[in-house]
Order: structure tokens, then C-alpha cells, then sequence
């Protein structure tokens, strides 16, 4: 049992709690960013204000509670702990092991940089090891070819092309969803650490 | 009979705090996954200390008479580095069920828990006059299960394979200790 | 030329009901398993007439812009065969998902369930002027895949080993269907 490496802290960055006060305001500029939003994913992209991104944070709290069903993470940088993102597990079905996987880096200066990475990493462990899912889903909109190459580095495979489903800027795009399971996860994508800690 | 206070030991005490007190020292410790994968079943949950003081209060209001609930302070450097609780008390049947937990991970393995469990049970068969006190320990949690066998917990039963982590499956133990049992073998009276 | 008679087809006609007839038919199939197993990746549940009640008013009826919800009418005797609906639109990208089921056992097979998606697909493309319509369905129910292919939903992938249901995995099949190319199936059964 390898309790000693962290689900939550990696190299340069670490899953961390909703800081309310603190986060609001970045991430409403965030928003503001509609190409942040729409690289994202299909909502309509609307910015929010801080006050309305507090409200959001509450009921993301309520509905982690009470539906069990959701498992959302900030994402900071160590050790000053700044909030460059977030990441969260979705939509899981108990009874099959299933659940969605979203994440987004809201600043454009600090992709790049690793520490989406090492989010999705310690992202997956947390769904196939403490969790004990099957398998993920990321729904990933055909025109973010970083986000696409980023998913299949990790071991994802596109499973769904929904044709045209996305209408953005006057033209239609696909919409696609990449899967990964638990057991392609433990062959190619985990560090193996046996009882003793030896990799 | 000593009137001995009850919740002060040689290396820390037992002190009941306010919610936001209790929040902010809780926010931190859900942070360190190898303490909650040692301490809770449930997979470990990032709440904001917001949340984690509302949730304090709504518990105490509802369960106030059937828990006692504390946090543990070292004496020397009057830090907070766990907790301890008494909880599912059947008051006619005289048992209890103990929980202890230090977030601190600096102070594991240096006798700190193992005052504070003797608090809590000097406690429990002098003050609150249980006839006996129940635990639960994880397989993989050998060093509280040797902690608590020091004491003089015995194990009584495990429910076989109830909990799956990183791909294994592992045993929820139960172990108890009768007031005879504590009166004969504890090897460490503080006050 | 206007389609007055949007929500009729040659078998059945699409209504919306007060909420004690859903709650009724709801409660009766939803004691059916098999239909509930098809239909339903969350597991098999005998709901309280209560909880019916709750959803069919709070979700179902409720003031939703996204989610459009109808019973199936048999036109021959105006029997309640099942329910279908468009649920999610998004009205940015003119998109939604598509349900449908048919509780009544004896109508299986025979055509209206069929008729029932024609019906939809002509109210969500000429009346919601939507580009495409989504479906999922389970590889274990190939009575519905083959229906959905024949009204013109193309499979465009799956996800794995989605369910696991009788000790076995089971993929979810994805289908869609584009504007266009309903338009050229209905010109064509014209």
C-alpha cells in the first residue's frame, strides 16, 4: 500500500482546495477570456463576475456533498500556491465505474509549462486507485489540437466524433470524446510502486 | 480519589475550540493524503475551510449530547496536531467508539498519540464510566494498530476485504479494550 | 406551405400531458426492468409514486428551455405507448439529445417507435431549426440500433466497456443524425 506518494502534490504543482475569497477574482477574468471558455468546452461562452464565480464555487460544494458524484480540485503551483486552474472528476456512474474528466490551465501564459501535465496525472491516479473507476471520458472540441495531443499522450483514444456538433465563428466542428481505461492506465500511463516503494 | 485534571497529559491536552479554529487546522490537514487515506474510507474530499466551519457547526448543533470532541495541543509548543472523538455512545450499554487522528505528520511515532489515547480513556472509565471502548483501524495502519495494542486494545473481529485501494483489497479491523483490561495493563498514568 | 400537424405522424401524435397522466404510465413501466435496463445506464430502480411525481414536476414539466418532453399517442384508438423528448439543446451550436421509449410491450416492433422519431426529427429540425440531433444506445439492444439506422442516425463511435451489467462490459454506442441528411431520407420516403 503506497501511502507515502501524495494523491494530491506533485513536482510543480498541487490539487488544492476552493479558496473562495482568493479565487473569484481570477477566475472571473478568466472568463472574460472567451478563448479560454471556448477551448474548454461546448457552454456558451459568458463571462462571469466574481461574485457570480463565488456563487458558482458554493454550489460546486453542495452538489459534491449531496450528489457524490463530483470531485473538484484547484490547481496551484507550489509553493506560493497560486490558482493557475482547475481539475475535476464528473458524472460518475458508481454502479459501472464510469466518470468524466474535465481540466483547464486559465491563464494562456502558463500552459506550456507542465503543470497540466502533472495535473492529469495525479488526476488519473485519483479516479483509478482511490476512486476505483473503469474508465474516463474527456469530451475534447476538434479544433484544440493541443488539448487532443495532450489527452493522447496520456493514453486516451478517440472513441466518438459527434459530426458538427459544435457552431462557433460562422462553421461547424466536431465534437470529440477520447476514452481511457483503467487497465491501458495501469500498463503504459501509472508509475508502478510496489508495497516496499521500489518503482 | 485525585481530582487530576482530566484533559492535561506531559506532552499535550485535549481542548475543545471554536469551528473556525477547528476549520483552518482541518483544511490543512485534508491535504495530506497519507494521513486521510490512513484516517477515512471515504476518498479524500479538498473542502474550503468555509465549507469545513459550516459543516462543524451544523454537527454540533445536531449531535451535541452523544459526542465529545476535541483537539489535541502539544504543551510545549501549544500547536494543534489532531483530534479525538467519542462518538455512537450507548449510554444504557456503557460502550463508546473511540476516533483519534494526528494531521501532524512530524509528530507521529513520538508518543503524542499514544498520551492523547490514554487521556481519552482515563476519560472514558473514570469520568464518563464506560464499561468498555471500541475502535476501528485499517489493515495497513500498522503503526496505530501497534499503538493501540500497547495500550491494551485487543483485536476483536475484521470485516474481510470491505475496503479496495490502489487495485488491493484490505480489512476493516475492530478492536476493543474492557475497563479491567485498561486498569491492569497500562504501562503509562499521566496527572 | 405550412405543417400545421407538426406532431402528428401516420402512427402516432406527440402530446404534452398533465402531470398526473405522465406520473401514471411512468410509474407503471418503470416497474418493468428489462425496459429500464435498455434504456438506463443508472441501475434498475422501483421509484415511490412520490418521487415520479417530483421529477415528472420539477423536471420532466418544469420550466425548462433546454428540454422538450412528450407522450406517444397511438392515432388509431389515442392509447399512451410510451414517452420520447429532446433533452440538453444547445441553442448556440443547435444540438440536442433524443430519448425515446416505448412502455406498452405489445407496441415493440410494429413501427410506431419508428414513426415516433420521424415525428421528433421534423420538430426539432423544422420547428427548432436544430443542425444536428445526438443519441446513445447500448450495443446489448440491437432492436433500437437497427430502428435508429433506419430513420437515419449514423453510429458515430463508442465508448468502450462503458456499462458493466450481468458480470459483463458493454460499450454505449453514439449516433447522430445531420440536418441535411434527414431532409434527404424524408425527401426520399416521400
Amino acid at each position: 500500500m503506497d501511502l507515502k506518494r501524495s494523491l494530491f502534490e506533485e513536482e510543480l504543482i498541487c490539487l488544492a482546495p476552493i479558496d473562495p475569497e482568493r479565487d473569484a477574482e481570477i477566475e472571473a477574468k478568466w472568463t472574460h477570456d472567451a478563448e479560454y471558455l471556448r477551448l474548454l468546452k461546448a457552454d456558451i461562452a459568458r463571462p462571469l463576475s466574481p461574485a457570480q464565480v463565488k456563487k458558482a464555487y458554493e454550489s460546486i460544494e453542495k452538489k459534491v456533498e449531496e450528489d457524490k458524484n463530483l470531485f473538484y480540485f484547484t490547481i496551484r503551483t507550489r509553493p506560493d500556491e497560486r490558482l493557475v486552474g482547475f481539475a475535476k472528476l464528473y458524472a460518475i456512474t458508481w454502479s459501472h465505474g464510469t466518470g468524466m474528466l474535465q481540466m483547464g490551465i486559465g491563464d494562456a501564459q502558463d500552459r506550456k509549462q507542465g503543470y497540466g501535465r502533472q495535473a492529469l496525472s495525479l488526476l488519473l491516479r485519483y479516479a483509478f486507485d482511490e476512486l476505483n473507476l473503469y474508465r474516463l471520458t474527456a469530451l475534447v472540441p476538434e479544433y484544440n489540437r493541443d488539448a487532443l495531443r495532450f489527452f493522447e499522450k496520456a493514453g486516451f483514444v478517440i472513441e466518438v466524433r459527434r459530426r458538427q456538433a459544435l457552431n462557433r465563428d460562422g462553421r461547424r466542428w466536431d465534437l470529440l470524446h477520447l476514452g481511457l481505461l483503467q487497465e491501458e492506465w495501469a500498463q503504459n500511463g501509472s508509475l508502478k510502486i510496489d508495497e516496499q516503494g521500489r518503482q | 480519589m485525585a481530582i487530576t485534571n482530566l484533559f492535561l497529559g506531559t506532552k499535550v491536552r485535549l481542548v475543545v475550540e471554536d469551528p473556525q479554529v477547528e476549520a483552518k487546522a482541518w483544511s490543512q490537514w485534508l491535504r495530506n493524503s497519507e494521513y486521510m487515506l490512513l484516517l477515512d474510507t471515504d476518498p479524500p474530499v479538498l473542502w474550503s475551510e468555509k465549507t469545513l466551519k459550516d459543516r462543524i457547526e451544523k454537527d454540533l448543533e445536531e449531535s451535541h449530547e452523544d459526542v465529545f470532541y476535541a483537539m489535541i495541543r502539544t504543551l510545549e509548543e501549544d500547536r494543534y496536531i489532531g483530534f479525538l472523538a467519542f462518538f455512537e455512545t450507548f449510554w444504557n450499554h456503557g460502550d463508546a467508539w473511540v476516533a483519534i487522528g494526528l494531521g501532524e505528520a512530524e509528530f507521529w511515532g513520538k508518543g503524542y498519540g499514544s498520551e492523547a489515547m490514554q487521556l481519552a480513556l482515563r476519560y472514558a472509565f473514570n469520568e464518563l464510566n464506560f464499561h468498555r471502548v471500541t475502535l476501528g483501524v485499517f489493515e495497513y495502519n500498522q503503526r496505530a494498530i501497534r499503538s493501540y495494542q500497547k495500550v491494551g486494545f485487543v483485536e476483536e473481529g475484521r470485516i474481510r476485504g470491505e475496503f479496495l485501494r490502489q487495485g488491493k483489497r484490505w480489512d476493516m479491523i475492530f478492536m476493543g479494550i474492557l475497563r479491567e483490561e485498561w486498569n491492569n495493563n497500562n504501562p503509562f498514568q499521566p496527572g | 406551405m405550412m405543417m400545421n400537424e407538426l406532431l402528428c405522424g401516420k402512427l402516432v401524435r406527440l402530446t404534452v400531458e398533465n402531470p398526473d397522466v405522465v406520473v401514471e404510465h411512468l410509474s407503471k413501466w418503470n416497474r418493468d426492468s428489462e425496459l429500464a435496463r435498455l434504456e438506463a445506464a443508472r441501475p434498475a430502480t422501483p421509484y415511490t409514486k412520490k418521487q415520479i411525481t417530483e421529477f415528472v414536476e420539477k423536471e420532466l414539466l418544469g420550466d425548462h428551455p433546454d428540454l422538450f418532453f412528450f407522450m406517444i399517442r397511438a392515432l388509431q384508438d389515442d392509447r399512451i405507448l410510451g414517452e420520447t423528448g429532446l433533452d440538453g439543446v444547445e441553442w448556440n451550436h443547435g444540438e440536442s439529445f433524443v430519448g425515446i421509449s416505448i412502455g406498452e410491450r405489445e407496441f415493440w416492433g410494429k413501427g410506431y417507435g419508428t414513426d415516433a422519431m420521424q415525428v421528433l426529427l421534423r420538430y426539432a429540425f423544422c420547428e427548432l431549426n436544430l443542425h444536428r440531433v445526438s443519441l446513445t444506445v447500448f450495443e446489448y439492444n440491437p432492436r433500437a440500433i437497427r430502428s435508429y439506422e433506419k430513420a437515419g442516425f449514423k453510429i458515430e463511435g463508442r465508448e468502450r466497456n462503458f456499462l458493466e451489467r450481468g458480470g459483463k462490459r458493454w460499450d454505449m454506442l453514439y449516433m447522430g443524425i445531420l440536418r441535411q441528411e434527414w431532409q434527404a431520407q424524408a425527401q426520399e420516403s416521400e
